[in-house]
């Protein structure tokens, strides 16, 4: 037997040497759904925005279906989504990623998850990656979602991201890493 | 509906906690509420699988990116990519980045006064093979200093990313070369608790990928996280 498995280390200050060429910040280019552009902040304990962090989204496509072998049935191939972005914030620790709405994808009982982005987060200062999700307000399916239920219900608002005034395909989500507002981060 | 196989928890302190104070970044990065476990589902059994063409055939090779080569001692970085279960992770991407021979990363933030190598990039990324090999052709990067503590230096490292089948898979690393008497002091290698989990950060001397009159040979292997043998009961 190999052992467990390989310790993670953090990506460091200067990671954009090696990940900069897989940054993806349009995950909707040539493919079907409902057009959303999701931006926001990272915020350290002292309320600073972080510039050397890096967003990973992993998403199903807008019938709720994973380009994956594990995701059987019908893909469509049509317009095949790929589902993954990776997206570095700028100099004031600001990202933002245009993407379209998943669809629900079933849960580990069988009923329907809401809509949600994966996010794995990795940054200077992280020893390993901090995993959340982005749900969508104005959502039904959020209420009964396995996921959000087990959140504290003080704590949910963290996990969804916010309407704008501007546009109403526009939406907040921001990253607290410490503080009230603290985002919430999963072990799974 | 097919039970879910979730992936294993990593066993106690295999891994490192976000909090680890003498690594002074994370006070005040690493989150303070506790991380909230959640039931497996198909958003972490899944992930991305990418496309060959995303990784040039030349990106192995951090030695031929530029018209000439770069100064350094010339290495070769290879190993298997394993999970748990001993079984290979065939075809996934492994992304790397490193220091020049002296200390200097190709980066704007990066302040040392060392010289950067007009011949080096440091950036390399290769798909594992049907056995879970990987190999890459590179400079052995220097140690630098950082401003952690009070002339605080990391050990030669050199960076890496894998994704593995599955959102659960994903690992961002460092891999460290034997003997390096700057690994006792540095406290992102010792963040991770588990003395034996630690020393599986350090690569190994390997004489069989040392190649005659060109360059030394070192192994890394990896070994991503495992599957549940049995669905999560919840």
């Amino acid at each position: 037997m190999p052992g467990p498995s390989t310790p993670s280390q953090t990506v460091g200050p200067f990671f954009s040497i090696g990940l900069d060429r897989l940054n993806r910040a349009n995950l909707a280019e040539g493919s079907a759904g409902e057009r959303l552009v999701i931006h926001g902040r990272v915020l350290d304990g002292d309320g600073q925005s972080v510039p050397d962090a890096v967003l990973e989204i992993w998403q199903a496509d807008a019938d709720g279906r994973y380009h994956h072998p594990e995701h059987a049935g019908p893909q469509n191939d049509a317009t095949p989504f790929f589902g993954f972005g990776r997206i570095p914030t700028d100099a004031q620790g600001q990202f933002s990623f245009t993407t379209i709405k998943p669809g629900p994808v079933h849960g580990p009982d069988g009923k329907p998850q809401a809509p949600h982005l994966q996010i794995s987060l990795f940054m200077r200062g992280l020893l390993r990656q901090l995993v959340t999700r982005i749900y969508f307000p104005d959502e039904p399916l959020n209420a009964s979602d396995p996921v959000l239920q087990i959140v504290p219900e003080s704590r949910r608002d963290t996990l969804i991201a916010r309407p704008t005034k501007h546009e109403q395909t526009t939406l907040e989500w921001n990253v607290c890493l410490q503080g009230g507002n603290e985002t919430v981060f999963f072990d799974c | 509906m097919k039970p879910l196989l979730g992936y294993r928890k990593p066993a106690p302190g295999t891994q490192p906690s976000h909090l680890y104070p003498p690594y002074v970044s994370s006070i005040k990065r690493a989150p303070k509420q506790p991380l909230v476990a959640i039931p497996i589902t198909l958003s972490e059994i899944t992930g991305p699988a990418f496309p060959k063409e995303i990784a040039s055939p030349n990106a192995f090779d951090l030695t031929r990116q530029h018209k000439g080569e770069p100064l350094g001692e010339r290495i070769e970085v290879g190993g298997r990519v394993v999970d748990e279960d001993g079984r290979p992770v065939r075809h996934t991407l492994v992304e790397i980045w490193q220091a020049n021979a002296a200390g200097r990363y190709l980066h704007k933030n990066d302040q040392h006064n060392a010289p950067l190598d007009p011949n080096f990039t440091g950036e390399g990324r290769t798909f594992t093979d049907e056995d879970g090999r990987y190999r890459f052709v590179t400079i052995r990067p220097g140690a630098y200093p950082w401003k952690n503590h009070y002339n605080a230096w990391r050990p030669q490292h050199i960076h890496f990313s894998l994704f593995g089948p599955a959102f659960a898979t994903r690992l961002v690393t460092q891999m460290y070369f034997p003997g390096d008497p700057l690994l006792e002091f540095d406290p992102i290698f010792h963040s991770v608790p588990d003395e034996a989990a630690r020393r599986r950060l350090i690569s190994s001397f390997d004489w069989l990928s040392t190649e005659p009159d060109l360059s030394l040979g070192f192994r890394f292997d990896i070994v991503l996280r495992g599957r549940n043998a049995t669905p999560m009961e919840r």
